[in-house]
């Protein structure tokens, strides 16, 4: 419903017909094998080099990286990038599979690179011919990040990595990996020093992949383990001992609160050519399904259910919205920190309804031909796990707005 | 129309809103408005109608009556984004004042057509304050009901009830049925016929009454018979953003005033806001709020750009903005302990405002009700 403000720049206005124009005829014909849920959820190498050529012809038209300097492989425009994932998405184009390396490699090497290493690093992130994956979470380290073991020892010009990483999303397709270890065991946040490492070249030279499977039996998150791994130490971020800052930068655009907008970040097409954001289907959902033999949509507590849901979606594209206009807002991180939350709350709460919606019928594995919507809900709740836990688990979601915003005494 | 993506909230809005935060700031500090509506904790207190009328001098003053109405009637004819931020600040201080009733009653007269509505508006841009008799017994919104008739001399006879802060108006815009249909009727406080009498209620920041009509004859037509409820139900989005935007002003102090306590209470050696079964419940307070308040700017904004999209958005925002203000009362005078359960703490004022707020025009499940017939289908016809 939301319409450009008469306020857009020249540019941006100019910038938002490029977008429809070129999305009217170029958006690729749907694949004939199923596409994943989102970027997380990418299985195979046909899923993964259909999504990246989509990523590379968007890049090529301009789409990604607008808001980055050309010299880097972006656009060289100024806050352009929402207007091109508003078209992306009001055109139904597909995601884009580099979602570490858009969400959160880019907006920290931007950050704290050398000029040298963005004009290295960027140019094929944006384009996707290099995937990224992210080597924070450890087994000692999942809420409390903090307490990172991988250890990069001082080897000359050289850094040899000895550690463990997991809940790696994307390893095993990834060139780069950002990675974060302590350099120095006697201090825990001033202890950490933050690389950009080429796990892909490192694989039989100190560096192991493992799958991991989820609980819906799909793979597309890993293990990795780092055994006298070395990497140059031109592929350092920042100072040694920055570490936990520039993680902090990845970490706030990771939950949507840096300054840098992410490429379509999570409004675009996935499997059935269904939003991955699906409130509005579960009206759809309920018209056409049964439950306990009645029509779902005359069931009094699922529409009072279903109409909860719509207006908490509502309510997160007017946050959005809101987050824009400096005289409605508060505290600047008030809404930015909020995004993770709500959004993986809502998802995970559609889902939910959704299977409820479909009543016996959400028994039905995405395998079975009398699944209804393909069995995608019952799937896309287990799947939601994933969002409420990574990326800082919910509750500590909770922790950073109570006191980064609320003022309320750390729980650490 | 489009709707600008910055909700129209513009440089007038903005200093209105400041304006009416300093103003309540410096002559309704919650200590002062303790002092004034909290002053007598007797049962008696409940018929009462307690307020600062020099202030309300000084809001009419600033002209807050005639913002929402039309420049051609001598207001300054602000968006309903400008008055949403007006109604913020009104919840923020939950000051007792007939504004929010003449506000939803001059988006009433602004919908009616004819001669004697638009005498009505200027009147109210002068200072006049007005509230709506619009509601039955039964405590129905539905545009068709009421339990006054017009007889055959055309007075009005029957029972206007839940009509909010009459003691504090000049004026009541009443609903009445007659053989043609409903019409609507503005009648003086001080008419021959017209008894108001007073409700004992809750809330002490405001006054309600039922009004008795006992053949009130001295009436001016706002609405013909036939037309009321047309114009009742035009105006409903904006009395829902308004009511909602005080819920979601209200909600904010709740939050700050109940998260200022959590930084400064100490128990187990630490200041309470330590313990995540504090801290956690104030950010859902706080994500509760922003995405009512977020819907408050979009319903103001859509019935100023897009009036298609109003309703719907509106009862969204009524919705959201109930069941936040429901969550924030329940979670101020829990979180504040043995103290929040007293009189002498100031959060019980909140929250009988919120929950008196939370019913008047429907809850969230009467908006979701009424959403679900809109946007599923009615029950029986969706399948």
């Amino acid at each position: 419903m939301t319409t450009p403000s008469p306020s857009e720049s020249s540019e941006q206005a100019a910038f938002r017909a490029h977008c429809k124009a070129w999305l009217a005829g170029n958006l690729p014909p749907r694949p004939r094998f199923r596409l994943p849920l989102g970027p997380l959820e990418i299985a195979t190498v046909e899923q993964l080099e259909y999504l990246c050529n989509w990523q590379r012809a968007a890049h090529a038209a301009g789409l990604v990286g607008c808001d980055y300097p050309r010299e880097h492989g972006g656009g060289g425009l100024r806050d352009c990038q929402w207007i091109a994932n508003h078209e992306l998405k009001a055109a139904g184009a597909p995601f884009f599979p580099n979602i570490v390396g858009l969400g959160m490699a880019a907006p920290t090497i931007f950050h704290h690179g050398t000029e040298a290493q963005k004009r290295r690093l960027l140019p094929p992130l944006f384009s996707a011919e290099e995937i990224w994956c992210q080597g924070f979470s450890e087994p000692g380290a999942g809420s409390d990040l903090a307490n990172v073991q991988a250890y990069a020892e001082r080897d000359g010009e050289r850094w040899i990595v000895n550690g463990h990483k997991v809940w790696t999303t994307l390893a095993h397709f990834a060139t780069w990996m950002i990675l974060l270890c302590r350099t120095d065991r006697a201090r825990k946040y001033e202890g950490m020093t933050y690389f950009v490492a080429p796990i892909r070249d490192g694989i039989g030279r100190g560096v192991a992949i493992r799958p991991l499977v989820k609980m819906t039996g799909e793979l597309g998150f890993n293990e990795v383990f780092f055994e006298d791994y070395s990497i140059a130490d031109d592929l350092r971020l920042d100072e040694v001992g920055r570490g936990w800052s520039v993680a902090m930068t990845t970490l706030l655009h990771e939950r949507g609160a840096g300054p840098l907008v992410t490429p379509s970040s999570g409004g675009g097409v996935g499997d059935d050519g269904e939003t991955t954001l699906g409130a509005a289907g579960l009206v759809e959902l309920a018209r056409r399904s049964y439950r306990n033999g009645r029509p779902a949509s005359d069931d009094p507590r699922l529409r009072d259910a279903i109409v909860q849901l719509l207006i908490r979606q509502r309510a997160f594209a007017q946050n959005e919205r809101r987050a824009a206009v400096p005289a409605l807002v508060d505290h600047p991180l008030r809404l930015p920190l909020q995004h993770k939350l709500t959004l993986s709350e809502l998802l995970q709460d559609t889902a939910r309804l959704a299977c409820e919606i479909e009543g016996m019928a959400a028994s039905l594995h995405q395998t079975d031909p009398n699944a209804p919507a393909g069995g995608r809900w019952p799937h896309a709740y287990m799947n939601s796990y994933g969002f409420t836990i990574a990326a800082g688990s919910n509750e500590v979601q909770r922790n950073i707005l109570g006191e980064r915003v609320l003022g309320l005494a750390k729980s650490k | 129309m489009t709707r600008p993506h910055d909700f129209g909230f513009d440089d007038t809005a903005q200093i209105l809103k400041d304006t009416a935060r300093r103003l309540l700031q410096d002559h309704c500090a919650p200590e002062a408005l303790h002092r004034l509506a909290a002053a007598s904790s007797e049962p008696a207190r409940a018929t009462e109608c307690v307020w600062d009328e020099a202030l309300w001098r000084k809001m009419i003053d600033l002209g807050w009556t005639a913002v929402a109405v039309p420049e051609r009637y001598g207001g300054f004819g602000m968006g309903l984004v400008a008055i949403a931020g007006l109604a913020e600040e009104l919840g923020r201080a939950a000051v007792p004042s007939p504004l929010v009733a003449t506000l939803c009653a001059t988006y009433v007269a602004a919908a009616c057509d004819s001669e004697a509505a638009r005498r009505l508006l200027r009147r109210i841009a002068a200072g006049l304050s007005v509230s709506l008799a619009t509601t039955d017994r039964r405590g129905s919104w539905a545009p068709e009901d009421t339990d006054v008739a017009v007889d055959e001399a055309g007075a009005l006879r029957g029972t206007a009830w839940f009509v909010q802060d009459a003691r504090k108006v000049g004026a009541l815009i009443v609903k009445a049925k007659s053989p043609r249909g409903v019409g609507l009727y503005l009648v003086e406080v001080d008419a021959a016929g017209l008894t108001i009498v007073p409700d004992a209620i809750l809330d002490l920041t405001r006054d309600q009454a039922h009004v008795e009509l006992r053949g009130v004859a001295d009436v001016q037509v706002l609405a013909e018979p036939g037309d009321g409820a047309r114009a009742l139900v035009a105006a409903e989005p904006a009395i829902l953003t308004i009511v909602a935007a005080d819920m979601v002003g209200a909600a904010e102090w709740q939050l700050q005033t109940t998260a200022e306590y959590a930084r400064t209470r100490v128990q187990f050696e630490r200041p309470i806001g330590f313990f995540q079964a504090v801290k956690h419940p104030l950010v859902d307070m706080m994500v509760q709020i922003d995405g009512a308040r977020s819907l408050v700017y979009d319903a103001a904004c859509a019935f100023d750009h897009e009036p298609e999209a109003a309703e719907v958005c509106a009862r969204m925002a009524k919705a959201a903005a109930s069941d936040a203000a429901s969550y924030c009362s329940g979670r101020s005078v829990q979180l504040h302990g043995g103290i929040g359960f007293t009189w002498e703490c100031f959060i019980h004022l909140w929250f009988k405002r919120q929950k008196h707020n939370e019913v008047l025009y429907g809850d969230g499940a009467h908006q979701r009700a009424r959403l679900a017939d809109r946007l599923i289908g009615r029950i029986g016809e969706t399948a």
